[in-house]
This record gives structure tokens, C-alpha cells and sequence, in this order.
């Protein structure tokens, strides 16, 4: 590193060579109509998705489907019971994290849902925690319930015999979209090309 | 008119370390973008664009840095462009600056990627609060984890593959001497003793947070002919090909994203690849966890679905192997973010060209280079060919 070379008037002071200025960051978020049903439902302690054409259910609803690029107007309730599809124990604890470690956040599957969430688990220890694993929505009291997916504080097991079969999305077929079989790539015909409807062709869609 | 040919005639990086504290961005930049330009015996006066690129800005806390770097990447007086994909911007912003070419429109353009994480907060900025949502989110690390844990459990690998990738490419970055990680006595104990900071995913199976850039100087087919004339020799870019999709689509494959299989079936069918396996001599993807190297090689098509494992536990994508994965170190040795994208695309092109030193794979002609980015919903990759297209 370059030696600093300071004036003989601040000659005894220490060179700063990097300052840290923290940032703080408040913002105004627009729910738009999806998010606020799906908030007003929490308010009542369920669980409400949007279903897009062809039938996928959206939890929580955004709107429109990704894929189809198409509103989803049908509200669907999903149950507050699902399964484990895949989780990660976090042991890391870092700058703004507000998290006590080790926590397993998982995603899970509510039953009537097409699309995982992430939430986390808990009332078992980390280790234990699996795929397939059945899983039921804890709330918060009556009185602390607030328009915030944190109104469900976690996850815990049902005690259910695990769904060793569990659909795991975009898993279709075992061998998943993205996969070469055969030597072959995947086409752009597996997704529904908005404008044409065409493609759409794999488990889940509604070709 | 169809595309023009574009050709690397110039490379440079860093030394990439934790900390540069020796240099400020623009110094950091600039030491990558002298050496491409020696690289390719230019002066900042001939070239005629340049295009820049980083990870999110939220991470430094500087907005548009690219603003105040223009005159130290001496582009006063002369296009400046940014470019925006997350973790695979190195490789798209690499694309952007061929397609300059290839459109006729310049003849040298000289793009930059850089990241100086010490400097971030990326796991802050990586985990930023969801309104209305729990604040389970743990960086990247978090987001990937279960992916992988999903990978491990369809394709039934078995626990030490991980590792295995983590000893390989850490043992390739002691071969570079631009790499941020030089372990001497890392072994495969080390790291399956090490930490697991995102179960399934251990400590020593991660990128590291490093400060570094990578530069490159792209030229005409006029430019690089000249240039293969004076005995440098050009790696000629054989195809280019970039995806995105859409994160929160309800089928989607988190582990082997259709985007990241349709990029390189688009970049193969341009460079007149019919088997990759075959036809491709190595490769650079981008690693920053170890189980990303079984993944990427299904979902590049250099396996199929659940082999991809097997050809790591097999040896085969060593420095020595068959078909060689992340000679450089890759992503687990070095991760200036912004530029990783870029070094694997450099790499690629130092491989054809001959110049990788030590971890140079005898005989190279034809690489890959690849980048993804985002909740893997941003995918770049290029191929580069010591034969002209």
C-alpha cells in the first residue's frame, strides 16, 4: 500500500485510508390488488392464492402468471397444511439479520398450491427436518395478527406420515425442465409462448 | 448484412484479492483495462467504446459508479454503456460489447466488469427485507441451498462430490496467480470438516468475497487478423447467447433452469457444436458453490440428467481430464462478483488462445465460457475458437 505522507501540522494522527458510511433505506410499497387480498386474508387467518388459466395456483398471488404473461382473477383459498419440497439449515449469522442460528427455512408446498413459499420451521430439531415432511401454519395470537405473511410465526409437523412422492414443481418427469435427454435439448416449446398459446407441453400445464 | 466477426485481442484482470485497499474502483478498473490494452498493444486512444459492467450497485453503495469511472476507463468523449444482470453480468456485459462489433458500428471496444465486495455488503444487500414477507433470507448461499439440496436428491449423488469440486478447482487455483484463493494445504478432510453455513452447503464448498476486475479488448475481423499476423493470436467468438426467466413461475426448475438449457442449445447451434461433450475442448461455468459444477454440466448438456455427478467423481473434468471444468480456480478460488461472469468468459479465451500458463489445457481450441445470475434466471454464455468462425 502507498504510504500517505501527511502535512507536519497532523503528522501524529492516524491515516484514514477507508470510511464506513451505513445507509438506511425506508420505502413505500404499493401492494396493487393481488398482495392486498392475499394481506386481507392473512388478516383472517387464511391463506388466499390466484389461480391462472389452465389452473396453477399462486400463493401468494402476484397478479399474473409468469409464464402466460395473463391476469389470474380467480381467488382460490389453499389449505394451511403442506409439505416440505426442499430446505436449507442456515448456520451463517451476518449484517442484518434479525434470525437467531441455526433456523431451517424451508419451501414448502401448501396443499392446493402450485408454486412453493418460503417460510420457517420449527418444533423439531434441524436435523431432522426432511422432503416430504407434512407441515401445518402456527399463528400468531389473535391480538398480533397484522397484514404480514410474519403473522404465521412458522411452520411445525403435522406428525402425518411424510409424502415420500411429493410433486416437486418443475420437477416433471424426474428429470427436471432444464435437462438434455438423450443428447437433445429442452425446446422453447416446453413454456407456453404467450402470443400463440402454443407449447406449454409438460406436467403441470394444461396443453 | 449479417453479423461481423469479433474476435478477443486483449485480456487483463487483477490480482484479486479480499482487499485491494492499494486501489479505489476506478484504480482497480483501471489496472484490468492497462493490461488488456497491453495484452492487445493498444492505447486508451484506440479504442473506440467501452461497456461496463457490476453487480448490483446496492452493494458498494454507489450508484451508477459507471459515471465517475468514464474518465478513468478513458472514455471521455466516447460511448460509455452499463450493463445490468446480477451474477451473470461479466459474461453479458461481455456479449454486449461483441454485439458492437459484430453490428459493424466499432471496430475496438474495451469492456470492463469489476466488484469491490470489501467495500460491500453483499449479504446484506442479498437479504434485503421483503415487505410483508419473513426475513428468512440468508444471501445466496440461502437461496441456492435447497436447490442443491433438491439436485442431491434427483440426481441421488452422493455427499462427497461437493467436495470433491471444492479440492479440484481450489487445487486449479494455485496453477493461477491471479486467483484470490491460494490454499496450499487445503484437502478433502478441511473441507468436509469445514462449517456447514447453509446446509447442504459447507464453508470450504463456497466462493469466496473478493475485490478484483477483468477486462477485455474485442476487435474486428481486421483487428484480429492484424493482430494474428503479428503472432498474437485472436480467440475468435464462435457464438453468444443470453436467457432470462421468470423466477416465481410455478413450474420452473430451480435446479436445471430451462433458460440456462435453451442458452447453451442457442450458443452450440451458432459455434456448429452438435455434441458438446465431444465438440468442446473446456470449459469455464460459473461455480460459487461446488454442487453447481454436477448441475451445470446437465444443464449445459454435457450429461444427462443425474450423470453429471459421475463425471466429476470420475475425473473427468480435471485440468487433465477429458473435458476440463474451471481451470482457472473458477468462482470458488476467485469472486470480485460483477467480474466473475467475465473471468470465466476470459478464461475461455485464454485457452484457445494459449495463454493460460499453468492451467493451460494442452491444445485448446474451442471453450466455453458461462455465466448465471439472480435466483438462476439470468443465464450467459459464449463460445470461443482458435479458428475463425
Amino acid at each position: 500500500m502507498a504510504e500517505i505522507v501527511l502535512p507536519p501540522s497532523i503528522r501524529d494522527v492516524e491515516p484514514v485510508r477507508s470510511v464506513r458510511t451505513p445507509a438506511q433505506l425506508d420505502y413505500e410499497f404499493t401492494a396493487g390488488d393481488a398482495t392486498t387480498r392475499f394481506l386481507n386474508g392473512i388478516v383472517n387467518k387464511r391463506i388466499i392464492g390466484q389461480q391462472a388459466p389452465g389452473g396453477r395456483v399462486y400463493v401468494p398471488p402476484r397478479g399474473a402468471d409468469p409464464e402466460l404473461g395473463q391476469p389470474t382473477p380467480i381467488d382460490v383459498e389453499v389449505a394451511q397444511v403442506g409439505t416440505v419440497t426442499s430446505f436449507c439449515v442456515v448456520n451463517l449469522q451476518f449484517y442484518g439479520s434479525v434470525m437467531e442460528i441455526p433456523y431451517v427455512s424451508a419451501l414448502i408446498l401448501l396443499d392446493g398450491a402450485d408454486l412453493s413459499i418460503m417460510h420457517l420451521i420449527q418444533e423439531i430439531p434441524a436435523d431432522q427436518v426432511r422432503i416430504g415432511m407434512r407441515v401445518e401454519a402456527v399463528w400468531r395470537d389473535d391480538a398480533d395478527i397484522e397484514p404480514t405473511f410474519e403473522s404465521v410465526r412458522y411452520f411445525r409437523p403435522t406428525g402425518e406420515p411424510d409424502d415420500v412422492n411429493v410433486r416437486i414443481p418443475g420437477e416433471g418427469h424426474g428429470t427436471g425442465l432444464g435437462s438434455w435427454v438423450g443428447g437433445v435439448a429442452p425446446t422453447e416449446a416446453v413454456i407456453r409462448n404467450p402470443r400463440t398459446g402454443q407449447g406449454g407441453t409438460t406436467e403441470g400445464g394444461d396443453a | 448484412m449479417g453479423k461481423q466477426r469479433v474476435a478477443v485481442v486483449g485480456i487483463g484482470q487483477t490480482k484479486h484479492q479480499a482487499t485491494r485497499g492499494d486501489v479505489s474502483m476506478a484504480g482497480l478498473v483501471r489496472e484490468a483495462a492497462l493490461r488488456a490494452l497491453a495484452d492487445a498493444q493498444m492505447t486508451w486512444a484506440d479504442i473506440d467504446a467501452a461497456v461496463v459492467g457490476k453487480a448490483p450497485d446496492f452493494f458498494e453503495g454507489v450508484m451508477m459508479p459507471e459515471l465517475f469511472l468514464a474518465d478513468a476507463l478513458g472514455c471521455t468523449g466516447k460511448p460509455l454503456f452499463r450493463v445490468h444482470t446480477a451474477g451473470s453480468v461479466g459474461g453479458s456485459t461481455a456479449i454486449v460489447a461483441a454485439q458492437l462489433v459484430q453490428a459493424g458500428i466499432h471496430e475496438r471496444v474495451l469492456t470492463v466488469a469489476f466488484e469491490k465486495q470489501s467495500e460491500s455488503e453483499a449479504m446484506w444487500a442479498l437479504s434485503l427485507p421483503i415487505p410483508f414477507t419473513p426475513p428468512l433470507h440468508a444471501g445466496a448461499g440461502g437461496y441456492f441451498a435447497p436447490h442443491v439440496r433438491s439436485y442431491i436428491r434427483r440426481a441421488k449423488a452422493p455427499d462427497h462430490i461437493g467436495i470433491l469440486v471444492a479440492l479440484k478447482d481450489r487445487q486449479n487455483g494455485l496453477k493461477n496467480p491471479y486467483a484470490h484463493l491460494h490454499e496450499h494445504d487445503i484437502s478433502f478432510d478441511s473441507i468436509k470438516d469445514s462449517l456447514m453455513l447453509w446446509d447442504p452447503i459447507r464453508y470450504a464448498e463456497t466462493c469466496p468475497s473478493s475485490d478484483g476486475a477483468c477486462a477485455l479488448v474485442l476487435g474486428s475481423e481486421r483487428v484480429a487478423d492484424a493482430a494474428a499476423a503479428d503472432g498474437r493470436k485472436p480467440a475468435w467468438i464462435q457464438g453468444t447467447a443470453m436467457r432470462s426467466e421468470p423466477t416465481l413461475s410455478a413450474e420452473r426448475d430451480t435446479v436445471l433452469p430451462l433458460g440456462g438449457a435453451l442458452c447453451a442449445a442457442d450458443v452450440y447451434r451458432q459455434a456448429g457444436i452438435t455434441n458438446p461433450r465431444k465438440d468442446v475442448d473446456c470449459v469455464e461455468m460459473y461455480v460459487p458453490f461446488s454442487w453447481f459444477e454436477p448441475m451445470w454440466l446437465e444443464n449445459l448438456g454435457f450429461a444427462e440428467p443425474g450423470e453429471g455427478w459421475k463425471l466429476t467423481e470420475a475425473g473427468v473434468t480435471a485440468l487433465d481430464g477429458d473435458l476440463p471444468v474451471n481451470m482457472s480456480g473458477g468462482v470458488l478460488c476467485t469472486n470480485p462478483i460483477g467480474a466473475s461472469g467475465m473471468l470465466r468468459f476470459a478464461e475461455a479465451a485464454m485457452q484457445v488462445r494459449g495463454t493460460a500458463g499453468d492451467h493451460q489445457v494442452d491444445g485448446a481450441r474451442r471453450a466455453v465460457g458461462h455465466a448465471y445470475g439472480g435466483g438462476s434466471q439470468f443465464f450467459a454464455m459464449w463460445v470461443v475458437g482458435a479458428d475463425k468462425p
